[in-house]
C-alpha cells in the first residue's frame, strides 16, 4: 500500500490565502521550512491540524492547506491537546510566540510538556510583542527598552528551554528562522518524536525588534557564535571547525582544538537521548556573553510514552476487563438498582 | 418481649441527620433515603455541608447535615423543616434549631452533650434546649457513643473504628422509628464496604443493635409507617443531579455515535461530573483533568473541532474563566456543552451552597454579541434529560450550549426510573459529507443550511475538507478573514438567528394548575419542586393559581409571550436578585412582573413561597 501513496510536495501544504506578514519578517522562512518538512514527512494534508494562539506567529494556520484553528491568546497548547485526544491519528502542530506561550499561555505550555502529549510546538521567539506593536515580552533581556519599558525592564527573562526542562520535557530543539536547511531537519525530528516536541525558533521581527538575534545569527559570524548539535557527533563549531566544547569541572567550556593541550579526543560527543537533562540544560543555556556558542539543533530527544498513548491504553485495558455494554445495560448492572413490579 | 408500641400511618416525613463533618451523617442519610426508595417511597435529599473539610470537632462551623424527605407521594423537594432531627452533638442541635418544626423529634447523643461539648458549641448554660427555646419538641436522649461501644466490643476493632460506627447505630434507631426493614440496609452496606468485610460486619451489628435498642426499650410511644404507593413498573436507582448530568452526556454520545470528551478542573460542587466521567473508560469516555478552568474548556473546544461530543463542567467562578474560550466556540460555531453547577457567589462566595445567580453570566458573560443556548435542569433526575437535550442541540445546531444546574439538585438525589434509550430521539451530527449538497471544491467553512443556518461539521481527517476556522470574523461566503462592515453585521445577525431558530426544535412551554387562574407563578431551573409544592398549597387554600417552569431559557419556547400575557399577575420566583425576571421584561416589555427573590444559599421555603404568593394575589384585588 505504501508504494501507491501519493508523494506530496511543498505546495500541497500551502493554502490559497495570501501571506500577510510584514516584508522581511522571519516568519516567512519558518513557514517555508514547515511546508518543506511536511512534504518530507509526506503526511496527508487532511491528517494534519495546525493550531495557533494569538500574535503574529499565530496567523500560521491560515497559510497551511491543512485543518487548522486560529484560536485565542495563549490557549493553543490546550486546544491542540483536545484535538490530539479526540483523534490521536492526527499530526498536530502548535504555532505560538514568546508572548503567547511564555506569558498568557505559560501554564498550558508547561502542562502540555509535563503530560508529554504528542504535539509539535513551534515557538517563534522574537523577544517582543509584535502584533500589539512593540511591548517587551517575557523573553526580552533585562534592561530591554520598549514601548512599555521606556526606562528598560527590571525583570529577568524566561529562557524557553528552562521551562521546557523544568516541566520535564523530552524534546527541545533550537532553530534560526533564516536557516531553512537545519530548521526543516529539526521540524521533521520533532514530528518523528513521540510526545511534546518544542522547537524554539530564533525569529527576527523586522519592524519592532530588528536584529535582536543578529549577534548570534548573522551569516558573517554565525559559525563562531553558534554550534549545531547533532546526536552522536562531536560538539565542534567555528568557521574552521576548529573549536569545540569540553567539560571543565561542572561547566562547559569552549576551546580551540590544538591549543592549550586540547585535542579532538577531549571534545564532548552530543547525546540527545540521555534521560538526565543536566547537560542538555547546560547546552541549551549557553550564551555568547559567557563565551559560549548558542546551541542550535536537537538538544534533547528522549523517548517516553506519550499521554494520549497511555490514555488510550488505559481505556483499552478497562474495556478488556469490563465488556462493552449499552448505556441501559450499564445502568441496570450498577449498584442500588431495584425493581418495581 | 411483646411489642406494644403503636404504629401511626403518615404520608410524609422530613428527617435531618446532623453532626460533625466526620460523623458520617451523609452516609446515614444516603442509606436511609436509598432504602426508602427501594421500599417504594418517593424521596428527595438535601446534603447541607460546610466548605471546611474538617472544622474543629464539635464546632458550629463543622456541622454537616443531610436532610431527607420521604413520602408515599408528592415529594417534590427535600422539605422546608424537619420532623425529626438527629443531633450527634450540641453544635448540630444549635445550627439546625431553625429548621425544626413544632413538636418535632430530636434524637441526640447524650454522651456528646457534656459540659465541654456544650462549650464548644458556645452554649452558656447546661440546658441547650431551653437556651434555644426548643420547648415544644420531643427530645429522645440516647447514649449513642456508649451503646455503640458496647455493641462492637470484642469484634477486634480499634476505638476509632468503633466510634465511626455511631452513625449506623443511630440509623438503626431511625429505621426502627420508621419501620424500615433492615435487610435492604444490610445489602447496601455489604456493597458499600465490599472490600472491607470487617467493616460490613461492624456496621450491620451497630445498625441492628440500634434498631433493637429502640424496639426493646420502647423508645417512643409510637413508631411511624409511610406506605408506598404504586409507581410505574420497571427498574429504578437513586441518583443525584451530578451523576445524572454525567449519564446524560454518555447517553447522548451513544445516540450520536460520537466519542465523549470532557475537559474539566475540580471545583465544588461540580467535581462529581469530572470524577464520574473519569471512571467511565468502559464507555471510552475521554475525561481530562486539566491545569486550569481555561484549559478545561480549551481542550473541549479542540476535541469538538476534531469530532467529539465535547463538554466541560464547572461552577460560577470557573464559568467566568471560561468565557473567552466560550466566545471562541460561538465564533467557530462548534458544538460544546458547558455545565455550570451554580453555587453562591460572587467570587468564591458560598462554595457548598446553592443559588441561581449565574443566569446573567450564562446569557451575557462574554465580549461581543455572543449568543449561546441556555438550558436549566429542573431536578436531580431532570439533569439527565437536560444534559441529553443540551448535547442534542449543540451537535445538531453547531453551537455551544450552557447547561445550568445548581448545588441543590446536583447533590440532591431522588429515585430514577432507568430509561430505555429507545425512547429517546436520534442525534444527528451535521457532517459535511452527509449534509452539504455541493461538491467539496465549492465548500467553504461558514456555508450553512439555509433554513436552520447551521454550518457543516468538517472533521480533521476527512479528505478534501481541510479548512481553517478561528476567533477572527470570517466572510459569510468564503470563510476567509474579513472586517468588512456589512459582512460583520450579517454574521452577527446570522449567529443570533441561528440560536433563536432553535425555538422551532424545542417543546412549547406548559402551564400547570388552574386553567382560570389570574396569577401565574414563573420559575426556572432547580426550584421546580419547591414552586410546584407552593402552588399546590396555594390551591389547597382554596385559591386558583397557575405555574409555569422554564427549562429552555435561550431561546425561550415560542409560546412564552402568549402564556405570560394571559395572566393578570405574573410572579417570577428565583434565587437571585431578579435575573430571569429582567430577561423576560427585556423581551416582553408590556408584561408586568412581581418578583420574589431570595439569595441565602439555601433552598426556597415552601411555607414562605405560599405566604408570599397568597399575599401578592390578594393585594389590589
Amino acid at each position: 500500500m505504501e508504494a501507491t501513496k501519493i508523494k506530496y510536495t511543498q505546495k500541497d501544504y500551502k493554502s490559497e490565502n495570501a501571506v500577510r506578514w510584514c516584508p522581511g519578517c522571519g516568519d516567512y522562512g519558518i513557514l517555508n521550512s514547515l511546508h518543506k518538512a511536511m512534504a518530507e514527512l509526506n503526511i496527508d494534508p487532511h491528517k494534519i491540524a495546525v493550531i495557533s494562539g494569538i500574535g503574529c506567529s499565530s496567523r500560521l494556520p491560515y497559510y497551511m492547506n491543512t485543518y487548522g484553528m486560529h484560536t485565542i491568546h495563549g490557549r493553543a497548547a490546550a486546544i491542540a491537546t483536545g484535538v490530539k485526544m479526540a483523534n490521536p491519528e492526527l499530526s498536530v502542530w502548535v504555532g505560538t510566540g514568546d508572548g503567547d506561550s511564555m506569558a498568557i499561555g505559560g501554564n498550558h505550555f508547561i502542562h502540555a510538556i509535563r503530560r508529554n502529549i504528542n504535539l509539535n510546538i513551534l515557538l517563534f521567539n522574537n523577544k517582543i510583542y509584535g502584533l500589539t506593536k512593540g511591548q517587551y515580552s517575557p523573553t526580552s533581556d533585562k534592561g530591554f527598552v520598549s514601548k512599555s519599558s521606556p526606562y528598560g525592564t527590571v525583570e529577568e527573562p524566561f529562557r524557553p528551554a528552562e521551562l521546557c526542562f523544568g516541566a520535564r520535557g523530552n524534546f527541545f530543539a533550537r532553530a534560526i528562522d533564516v536557516d531553512m536547511k537545519n530548521t526543516v531537519e529539526m521540524l521533521v525530528a520533532a514530528e518523528q518524536h513521540k510526545g511534546t516536541s518544542v522547537v524554539e525558533v530564533l525569529q527576527n521581527c523586522v519592524i519592532f525588534n530588528n536584529g535582536i538575534h543578529e549577534k548570534i545569527t548573522d551569516r558573517e559570524w554565525r559559525a563562531d557564535k553558534t554550534i549545531l548539535l547533532k546526536h552522536g557527533e562531536k560538539m565542534i563549531f567555528g568557521e574552521n571547525n576548529d573549536k569545540g566544547l569540553v567539560l571543565d569541572g561542572w561547566n562547559l567550556k569552549a576551546v580551540t582544538i590544538g591549543q592549550d593541550g586540547y585535542t579532538i579526543d577531549d571534545i564532548l560527543v552530543h547525546d540527545a537521548t540521555t534521560k538526565d537533562n543536566t547537560l542538555h540544560l547546560k547546552l541549551a543555556l549557553m550564551c555568547i556573553e559567557e563565551g559560549l556558542p548558542v546551541a542550535i539543533g536537537v538538544i534533547r530527544s528522549v523517548e517516553s510514552p506519550s499521554y494520549e498513548e497511555e490514555y488510550m491504553n488505559q481505556i483499552a485495558e478497562v474495556q478488556k476487563r469490563k465488556p462493552k455494554k449499552s448505556f441501559t445495560e450499564f445502568l441496570l448492572a450498577s449498584a442500588n438498582v431495584w425493581e418495581m413490579k | 418481649m411483646p411489642h406494644n408500641t403503636v404504629v401511626t400511618e403518615i404520608k410524609q416525613v422530613t428527617i435531618r441527620f446532623s453532626g460533625d463533618s466526620g460523623d458520617g451523617m451523609q452516609l446515614s442519610g444516603t442509606l436511609f433515603s436509598t432504602m426508602s426508595a427501594i421500599f417504594g417511597n418517593e424521596i428527595a435529599t438535601f446534603p447541607d455541608y460546610p466548605a471546611e473539610i474538617r472544622a474543629p470537632q464539635g464546632s458550629l462551623q463543622g456541622v454537616s447535615g443531610f436532610q431527607v424527605r420521604i413520602g408515599s407521594k408528592d415529594v417534590h423537594n427535600s422539605g422546608d423543616k424537619a420532623d425529626v432531627l438527629v443531633a450527634m452533638n450540641p453544635a448540630a442541635l444549635k445550627v439546625n434549631a431553625q429548621y425544626l418544626k413544632k413538636g418535632s423529634i430530636v434524637l441526640y447523643d447524650t454522651d456528646s452533650f457534656e459540659k465541654r461539648d456544650l462549650e464548644k458549641a458556645l452554649f452558656t448554660t447546661d440546658d441547650p434546649f431551653a437556651e434555644l427555646k426548643l420547648e415544644s419538641i420531643q427530645p429522645i436522649p440516647i447514649a449513642i457513643t456508649t451503646l455503640t461501644k458496647n455493641s462492637l466490643e470484642g469484634l477486634g476493632l480499634e476505638n476509632k473504628e468503633i466510634l465511626r460506627s455511631k452513625n449506623m447505630f443511630t440509623l438503626g434507631v431511625v429505621c426502627w422509628l420508621f419501620n424500615r426493614p433492615l435487610e435492604i440496609a444490610d445489602q447496601l452496606l455489604a456493597q458499600k464496604f465490599a472490600k472491607k468485610p470487617k467493616l460490613v460486619e461492624a456496621n450491620i451489628k451497630a445498625l441492628t443493635d440500634g434498631y433493637n435498642y429502640g424496639n426493646n426499650i420502647h423508645l417512643t410511644a409510637s413508631t411511624y409507617r409511610i406506605d408506598s404507593v404504586e409507581t410505574a413498573k420497571g427498574f429504578y436507582t437513586d441518583i443525584n443531579g451530578n451523576m445524572a448530568t454525567a449519564y446524560g452526556l454518555i447517553a447522548a454520545a451513544e445516540k450520536a455515535g460520537l466519542e465523549l470528551f470532557l475537559g474539566s478542573y475540580p471545583i465544588t460542587p461540580a467535581s462529581d461530573i469530572l470524577q464520574e466521567l473519569s471512571a467511565r473508560k468502559d464507555f471510552g469516555v475521554k475525561a481530562m483533568q486539566m491545569e486550569d478552568e481555561i484549559a478545561g474548556i480549551a481542550t473541549s473546544v479542540g476535541a469538538s473541532f476534531a469530532g467529539c461530543l465535547a463538554a466541560t463542567s464547572t461552577s460560577g467562578p470557573g464559568l467566568a474563566l471560561k468565557s473567552e474560550a466560550l466566545g471562541l466556540a460561538v465564533m467557530m460555531e462548534l458544538p460544546l456543552v458547558v455545565i455550570d453547577v451554580q453555587r453562591g457567589g460572587p467570587s468564591t462566595g458560598l462554595p457548598t451552597k446553592s443559588e441561581q445567580t449565574d443566569l446573567n453570566q450564562a446569557l451575557y458573560g462574554r465580549n461581543g454579541e455572543s449568543p449561546v443556548v441556555v438550558i436549566a435542569a429542573t431536578s436531580p433526575t431532570d439533569c439527565f434529560e437536560s444534559a441529553f437535550t443540551a448535547s442534542k442541540i449543540a451537535v445538531e445546531h453547531m453551537t455551544p450550549v450552557v447547561l445550568l444546574t445548581d448545588g441543590y439538585i446536583a447533590n440532591g438525589a431522588s429515585a430514577w426510573k432507568i430509561p430505555d434509550m429507545k425512547d429517546y430521539p436520534e442525534i444527528k451530527p451535521r457532517y459535511v459529507q452527509d449534509y452539504y449538497k455541493g461538491d467539496a471544491e465549492s465548500w467553504r467553512p461558514y456555508l450553512r443550511d439555509e433554513k436552520t443556518l447551521v454550518r457543516y461539521w468538517a472533521i480533521p481527517g476527512t479528505p478534501k475538507f481541510t479548512h481553517r476556522v478561528g476567533g477572527l470574523e470570517k466572510d459569510y461566503y468564503t470563510g476567509v478573514i474579513s472586517s468588512n462592515p456589512n459582512n460583520h453585521q450579517l454574521m452577527v445577525n446570522t449567529r443570533k438567528k441561528k440560536v433563536e431558530n432553535i425555538a422551532n426544535f424545542i417543546p412549547e412551554q406548559e402551564v400547570l394548575g388552574d386553567k382560570d387562574a389570574d396569577t401565574l407563578i414563573v420559575g426556572w431551573g432547580g426550584t421546580y419542586g419547591h414552586l410546584l409544592e407552593a402552588m399546590n398549597r396555594v390551591q389547597s387554600n382554596g385559591k386558583k393559581i397557575a405555574f409555569t417552569h422554564f427549562k429552555h431559557i435561550m431561546p425561550l419556547p415560542k409560546n412564552t409571550y402568549d402564556i405570560l400575557k394571559r395572566y393578570k399577575k405574573v410572579i417570577v420566583a428565583e434565587q437571585n436578585n431578579g435575573q430571569f425576571a429582567s430577561y423576560l421584561m427585556s423581551k416582553f416589555d408590556d408584561i408586568k412582573i412581581h418578583k420574589f427573590n431570595r439569595v441565602e444559599g439555601q433552598p426556597f421555603s415552601v411555607a414562605e413561597l405560599t405566604d408570599v404568593f397568597i399575599e401578592i394575589m390578594e393585594k389590589g384585588k
